[in-house]
C-alpha cells in the first residue's frame, strides 16, 4: 500500500478510535482504549513498525499521520480521563450534602448588657473628644455625697435625693462618719480634684465618670433604686458656660446624630452655678431632657483644693439608663435587671 | 405650680401666644410642662329658668325638666338630678356644647324622651368639687344669657410649670410675672391694696409676742369682723380649681388665692377660739400635742415651732399647718388673719419630721419675702371685703423677730463674662437683671448689687452672674468647645475589662445586671456566711443587705430563666461586692473621708455561673478570661469552698494570688434555688486582676526551625493533680519544651485501683537550630525519670 493509502487507514482508525474514547465509561476503559489502539500491539504501532519497507516520500506522509494520530487520541484520551475524574469528584462530594439550613439559629454568643454598651459607647465618644476615665466608691461618705459638693448639712435640697444610709453600729472606724450609698457619681469630682492636686497630675482635668448610684426609691417602669450615671467634668482656666454649651453640643452630634442639637434651660443643682438642664431635640421638633449640668460651683473646686479665681470649670451628667431606653425604645427600665435571656440576647 | 394667663396679666401686659409663652417660661428656668385652655368649654353654657320639673313615665332616676332659654319657650331636658325646682335658675350646656371632659352635648332621646341639652352641676363645670346636685345660679341671672357673662368667668389658659428649690419666689403668680415681664421687656407692677377699715380697731384687743426671734422674723396680723362664712365668687373658685386647688369657703379660698397670687401663705384663726385674744410663738415644750387641720393628733418635737394661745396652749404648727382647734366655722363671726416670715430650716425640719407637707411650708422651707406679710394681709382684706363676706378692723398688730438682712453683693463685670463665656459691658448687664429686682450701683469697675428680699438663695457673686445668665438666655450664649492638653484614652485596666467582656460573650456568656441588694438570709441560702452591709433604711426588707458576694444573684436569674423554660443559661457579672469582716474592716473613715477609699472590702468582681455545664467548663472559662488578660502563671488548688461542690472546686492563684475560685455550685444551693441543672462556676477578684495587666504585651519570636512531637503516657494515682505532673514536665523539659498539651485521660481497672492515665504531647524546638534526635531523647528521658521519681508514676508503654 502506499502512504497516501496508510495515512487514510489511520484516520480511519482514528476517527473510530476518538468515537469510542468519548463514549468511554470508566477512566480503566480510557486506558484500555488507549492501549488497544496506541500500545505495542496496535494496528499503529504495526505501522510505524512498517515504515522502513517505504520509500522516502510514502515513509514521510506516513510518519506525519502517524504522528498526528497518536497526539489526537492521547489528547482525547486526557480530556476524557480528565472529564471523568471531574465527575467522580462530583459524585463523592454529591455524596456529602449538607442541608445548611438545619444548622440556622444553633449556635449564638454571650451578649454584653446593653447598659454596658452604652456605657461604653459614651466612653469611646468621651475618650474621642479628649477625656479621660475615672470611677470611685459606691459606698461613700456623707461629705464626699453631699458637703464637698456645697450641700451641708441640713442643706433643704439634700431631701432631692432619697438616700439609702448604712448601717455602722457593727462597723469599726466610721467614728461620727455617716456611711450612704452614693446617690450620684458626682462624689467622683471631687475625689477626682483632690487626687490631681496630690499628684501633681492637674488641673487641666478632662474626665468622665461612670458608675453606680443608688437611691432609696421602689423599682417601678422608669425608676430603679440602682442605676448608672456617666458625668463629663472639665476643670481649666479660662472654662465658660459657653464652653460648657459647645462642649454639650459636640457630645450631642456625636452620641445622637449630626442631625440633633442641644438647648441649655436654666436649674437649679447646689453644686454647679449657673445650673442648666440640657435639652435634646428630637425628630419631631419636640425636647427631650436627658441630663443636667453647669458650672463647678466655687465651694466644690474649693472642696477639691482649687482655687475658684484661678481654676474654673463645668460638670454633666445624665442617667444611663435613660439614655439607653430612649436609643433602643426601651419601655420598662425593670428589663435591664431582671435578667431574662429574652431580654438580654437581643443586644 | 400652676398659673394661668389672665392672672399674670394682672401684673404685666405680656403678650404672645400660650405657646411662645411657655417657650418663654421654660427659657426662664420656669419649665412649662403642659399648657391647657379652661373655660372654653363654658361657651356653650347658658342660663335657663326651670319652667317645670316632671317625673319620667318609664325611669324613676331622672326628671324631665322644662326650661325657658329667654324666649319664653319650653325646652325639655332629661335630668339626673332633682334639686332644682320650677323658678330656679340653672346653667344648661345646649346641643354642640363640648364639656371639660371632651363629651359633646347632643339632642337625644334618653329612656324614650327627647333631651335638648344638659343641666350641669359646678363640678361639670369646672367651677368647683360640688357634683351632688345641679348649680343653682343667683336669682337676678337673665334666662338666655351665656353663664360666663353671668359668673364673670372666663376662657384662659393654665400653664404648669416646674420650679426648682431656689426659686421660692416663682411660687406666686405675681413671680412667675416678673420674671415673664423682664424678658419680653414689658412693665410690672404689684398693685397695691387699699382695703378700708371700719368698726372697733385691732390695736389693743389682741396681743402678740414672739418667744424665739430666730424661729419667727415677723409676725403680723389683721381682723375681720362680721365675717359671713359662705361661697366664693365664681371667678374665684375658677381660679383656685386652674390652681389645682379646691374651693372651701370664701376666708379659706381668698387665704389660698393670697398665697398663689403673692406667694405669702396666710392663716386664719376665730378669734373667739383664741383664749385671752393672745398669740405667741415659741419652740415646743416636752409632753405638748396639737391636732391638726387635717385631724390628726401630733406629738410635738422640742425642736418644732408653735403658735400658742393666752393659755399657752399649741394651736398652729408654725409655717407648716394650723390647728382644729381655732378653725373657722360656718358660724365665725370675728377672725384674726396671721402672715408670718418662719426660719425656712425650722419649717423644713418639722414638715419632715411630721411627715406634713402643705402649700405652706412648701413656701416657708425655701424662703419667705421678709417684705411681703403686710401687703399680702392686705390683699386678703381688699378681696374679702370687696366680696362684702367681712369688714376690716383699722389697725393691725406685729411683732418683730430677726429677719433675714438685706444683702448687697460686689459683682465684678469681668468676672461675669468669665463665667458665661460673654462680653457683655456694665449697664448691660445691670439692664438685664434690675427688672427683675437686683439694683446695681456702680463702685470702681465693679458692681455692687442688692439682692430683692424675694431671692433669699442669691448670696454670692456667682448668683448674681447666674441671674445674669439666666435673663441673658443661656441658648444664646455662643458655644465653644476647650481642648484638652491630654489625649483622650483609657487606660491599661479599663481596656482590659472590656477584653474581658468580649471574652466572655465569644465564649458564650451574657452579662447579667441584678440588684446589688440582699434580702437576709440569702447569703446563707447559697451555703455563705452571713455578711454583707446592712443598710439603715431599706423600703423593703427584701433589699436590706447590699451584697457580699455575686452568687445570690446570679443565680436568682438562673433560677427565673429556669422558670420561664430557658435551662442552660450562660450567665456573667462584673460588679462591686461590699464587706464587713476582715478585708471590709472600715479604714479611718474620719482621715480618710477627704482622701481616698472608704471601705477596704469594696472590690469589682466578676462571676459566672454556667447553667447546665459542669466544672470542667468553668476551668476553659477561666482560661479564656486569664488569656484576655494576658496575666499567669495560673495554678489551680483543689480546695472545698463555701456553698460549692467539695470534689470539684479549686481555687485559683494566679501570680501567686488567690485570685478567686472554679468549679460548681454545690447541689444542694441549687436545690434551694430550685435549679435541676448542674451549674459551672467561676468567680474572679477582677480588680485585683486588673492590676495585674501589662500595658504592653511583649512578643515571643516564633521559631524557625521544625519541631518534633513525642507522646508520653503516665500511670500516676488519682490523688496527683495533672497540673503537678505538668509543672514537672514543664520543668525538666526547658527551654526545649515549647508545646504541652495533656490529649487523653483513661482509666482502667487494669491500671490499678485509683489510677489514672494521663497522656501528653510534647512538641519541642529550639529556636536556633534543628533538634537532633539524640537531643531530644535525653530530654525525653530526663523527664520520664523525673515524672516516675516525683509523682509515682509509672510509664505506659
Amino acid at each position: 500500500m502506499s502512504g497516501a493509502e496508510l495515512a487514510e487507514e489511520t484516520r480511519t482508525l482514528v476517527a473510530a478510535g476518538l468515537a469510542r474514547l468519548a463514549d468511554a465509561p470508566s477512566s480503566a476503559e480510557v486506558r484500555s482504549i488507549e492501549s488497544e489502539l496506541l500500545g505495542k500491539r496496535s494496528r499503529l504501532t504495526e505501522m510505524k513498525a512498517g515504515m522502513r519497507d517505504l520509500d522516502a516520500e510514502d515513509r514521510r506522509v506516513l510518519g506525519a499521520a502517524l504522528n498526528q494520530a497518536r497526539t489526537e487520541l492521547e489528547a482525547a484520551a486526557a480530556e476524557r480521563l480528565d472529564h471523568l475524574a471531574a465527575r467522580e469528584r462530583r459524585a463523592v462530594l454529591a455524596a456529602e450534602r449538607l442541608d445548611l439550613t438545619e444548622y440556622q439559629g444553633r449556635a449564638s454568643t454571650g451578649h454584653r448588657h446593653l447598659v454596658t454598651q452604652t456605657w461604653e459607647r459614651l466612653e469611646d465618644v468621651f475618650v474621642g473628644m479628649g477625656f479621660t476615665v475615672a470611677t470611685g466608691p459606691e459606698v461613700e461618705t456623707d461629705w464626699f455625697n453631699f458637703e464637698a459638693l456645697n450641700l451641708p448639712p441640713s442643706h433643704p435640697a439634700r431631701s432631692l435625693w432619697d438616700t439609702l444610709y448604712l448601717d455602722t453600729t457593727d462597723l469599726d472606724g466610721v467614728g461620727d462618719q455617716q456611711l450612704l450609698l452614693r446617690t450620684h457619681t458626682s462624689p467622683v469630682q471631687v475625689r477626682t480634684m483632690l487626687r490631681a492636686v496630690r499628684e501633681g497630675s492637674g488641673p487641666p482635668i478632662y474626665v468622665v465618670c461612670p458608675g453606680r448610684a443608688y437611691r432609696q426609691d421602689t423599682a417601678d417602669a422608669t425608676h430603679l433604686p440602682v442605676f448608672h450615671q456617666i458625668e463629663m467634668l472639665v476643670i481649666d482656666r479660662g472654662i465658660t458656660m459657653g464652653d460648657l454649651s459647645g462642649t454639650i453640643e459636640t457630645f450631642t452630634k456625636a452620641y445622637f446624630g449630626q442631625e440633633l442639637t442641644s438647648r441649655l434651660r436654666p436649674s437649679y443643682f447646689p453644686f454647679t452655678e449657673p445650673s442648666a438642664e440640657v435639652d435634646i431635640s428630637q425628630p419631631d421638633g419636640s425636647w427631650l431632657e436627658v441630663g443636667g449640668c453647669g458650672m463647678v460651683h466655687p465651694n466644690v473646686l474649693r472642696a477639691g483644693g482649687l482655687d475658684p479665681e484661678e481654676w474654673s470649670g463645668f460638670a454633666f451628667g445624665f442617667g444611663i439608663e435613660r439614655l439607653t431606653m430612649i436609643r433602643h425604645h426601651v419601655t420598662d427600665i425593670r428589663d435591664f435587671i431582671t435578667n431574662d435571656m429574652r431580654f438580654l440576647e437581643q443586644f | 405650680m400652676r398659673v394661668t394667663l389672665n392672672w399674670l396679666r394682672e401684673f404685666a401686659p405680656v403678650e404672645g401666644s400660650p405657646h411662645d409663652i411657655a417657650e418663654q417660661l421654660t427659657d426662664l428656668g420656669l419649665e412649662v410642662g403642659e399648657v391647657t385652655p379652661v373655660g372654653s368649654a363654658l361657651g356653650g353654657v347658658i342660663v335657663a329658668r326651670v319652667l317645670e320639673v316632671r317625673e319620667h313615665p318609664d325611669a324613676d332616676r331622672v326628671r324631665l325638666v322644662d326650661v325657658d332659654t329667654g324666649d319664653g319657650e319650653a325646652l325639655q331636658i332629661v335630668c339626673g338630678a332633682s334639686n332644682m325646682a320650677a323658678g330656679d335658675l340653672v346653667p344648661l350646656a345646649t346641643v354642640g356644647t363640648v364639656m371639660p371632659g371632651g363629651m359633646e352635648i347632643a339632642a337625644r332621646k334618653m329612656r324614650g324622651q327627647m333631651s335638648n341639652g344638659m343641666l350641669c352641676s359646678a363640678q361639670e363645670l369646672e367651677l368647683g368639687d360640688d357634683h351632688s346636685g345641679i348649680l343653682i345660679l343667683p336669682a337676678e341671672e337673665v334666662p338666655g344669657v351665656p353663664l360666663t357673662e353671668a359668673l364673670g368667668l372666663s376662657a384662659d389658659v393654665v400653664f404648669d410649670l416646674e420650679v426648682n428649690p431656689n426659686r421660692p419666689d416663682a411660687l406666686s403668680v405675681a413671680g412667675v410675672a416678673r420674671d415673664l415681664a423682664a424678658r419680653q421687656g414689658v412693665p410690672f407692677t404689684i398693685p397695691t391694696p387699699a382695703p378700708v377699715g371700719s368698726g372697733p380697731t385691732l390695736d389693743g384687743a389682741v396681743s402678740v409676742t414672739i418667744d424665739d426671734p430666730h424661729l419667727c422674723g415677723r409676725f403680723a396680723l389683721r381682723g375681720l369682723g362680721g365675717v359671713r362664712i359662705g361661697a366664693s365668687p365664681r371667678w374665684m373658685a375658677q381660679r383656685l380649681i386652674a390652681a389645682g386647688m379646691r374651693p372651701i369657703n370664701n376666708v379659706v379660698d381668698a387665704s389660698n388665692y393670697v398665697m398663689l397670687e403673692l406667694g405669702q401663705p396666710t392663716h386664719a384663726f376665730d378669734l373667739d377660739k383664741v383664749r385671752g385674744a393672745q398669740l405667741r410663738v415659741r419652740r415646743v415644750r416636752a409632753g405638748e400635742q396639737l391636732e391638726t387641720l387635717d385631724g390628726v393628733l401630733r406629738a410635738l418635737d422640742p425642736a418644732d415651732g408653735v403658735i400658742v394661745d393666752g393659755d399657752d396652749v399649741p394651736i398652729a404648727l408654725a409655717g407648716v399647718m394650723g390647728g382644729a382647734s381655732t378653725e373657722i366655722s360656718d358660724t365665725t363671726t370675728d377672725v384674726i388673719v396671721e402672715a408670718a416670715w418662719w426660719d425656712p430650716q425650722s419649717v423644713a425640719d418639722t414638715s419632715a419630721r411630721h411627715n406634713l407637707h402643705s402649700e405652706a411650708s412648701a413656701r416657708f422651707k425655701r424662703g419667705m419675702d421678709p417684705d411681703i406679710a403686710d401687703r399680702a394681709l392686705d390683699r386678703l382684706a381688699e378681696l374679702l371685703v370687696q366680696q362684702d363676706a367681712a369688714t376690716l378692723r383699722p389697725g393691725s398688730v406685729v411683732a418683730e423677730g430677726n429677719l433675714p438682712e438685706r444683702v448687697t453683693v460686689a459683682v465684678r463685670p469681668a468676672r461675669v463674662n468669665a463665667v458665661l463665656g460673654l462680653s457683655l459691658d456694665r449697664s448691660t448687664m445691670v439692664d438685664l437683671i434690675d427688672p427683675i429686682g437686683f439694683t446695681a450701683d456702680t463702685v470702681g469697675d465693679d458692681l455692687s448689687v442688692t439682692i430683692p428680699s424675694w431671692r433669699p438663695d442669691s448670696t454670692a457673686e456667682v448668683d448674681v452672674i447666674e441671674e445674669i445668665g439666666r435673663m441673658y438666655g443661656l441658648s444664646r450664649i455662643p458655644r465653644t468647645v476647650p481642648v484638652s492638653a491630654h489625649p483622650g484614652r483609657l487606660d491599661a485596666a479599663q481596656r482590659a475589662r472590656r477584653s474581658v467582656r468580649r471574652a466572655l460573650a465569644g465564649f458564650g456568656v451574657s452579662e447579667a445586671m441584678p440588684m446589688p441588694f440582699l434580702a437576709p438570709g440569702d447569703l446563707e441560702r447559697c451555703g455563705l456566711p452571713a455578711g454583707g452591709l446592712v443598710l439603715a433604711n431599706p423600703l423593703a426588707a427584701e433589699e436590706s443587705v447590699l451584697r457580699s458576694s455575686l452568687r445570690p444573684g446570679l443565680l436568682g436569674a438562673i433560677a427565673y430563666n429556669a422558670s420561664h423554660r430557658r435551662p442552660g443559661v450562660w450567665l456573667a457579672e462584673i460588679g462591686r461586692v461590699f464587706e464587713t469582716g476582715e478585708r471590709g474592716v472600715v479604714v479611718d473613715v474620719a482621715e480618710s473621708a477627704r482622701l481616698g477609699r472608704v471601705l477596704d472590702g469594696e472590690r469589682d468582681q466578676l462571676a459566672a455561673a454556667l447553667a447546665g455545664a459542669e466544672a470542667p467548663t468553668a476551668v476553659e472559662l477561666l482560661d479564656v478570661v486569664l488569656g484576655s488578660l494576658g496575666i499567669g502563671p495560673v495554678v489551680l488548688r483543689a480546695e472545698e469552698r463555701p456553698g460549692l461542690h467539695p470534689a470539684r472546686t479549686a481555687v485559683v492563684e494566679v501570680a501567686g494570688l488567690d485570685a478567686g475560685m472554679v468549679g460548681e455550685i454545690d447541689p444542694e444551693v441549687l436545690d434551694r434555688f430550685g435549679i435541676e441543672e448542674r451549674v459551672a462556676w467561676l468567680e474572679l477578684e477582677l480588680g485585683a486582676l486588673l492590676e495585674l495587666v501589662a500595658p504592653v504585651r511583649r512578643a515571643r519570636a516564633v521559631s524557625r526551625f521544625p519541631s518534633t512531637d513525642v507522646d508520653l503516657a503516665f500511670v500516676v494515682d488519682d490523688r496527683v493533680p495533672a497540673a503537678a505532673v505538668r509543672t514537672t514536665i514543664r520543668a525538666v523539659g526547658a527551654p526545649l519544651l515549647q508545646d504541652l498539651d495533656l490529649f487523653d485521660v483513661f482509666r482502667s481497672e487494669s491500671l490499678g485501683v485509683d489510677r489514672r492515665s494521663l497522656a501528653f504531647r510534647l512538641r519541642f524546638q529550639a529556636e536556633d537550630r534543628t533538634l537532633t534526635d539524640a537531643e531530644v531523647g535525653v530530654v525525653r528521658q530526663a523527664i520520664i525519670d523525673e515524672v516516675v521519681a516525683t509523682h509515682d508514676a509509672t510509664l505506659r508503654a
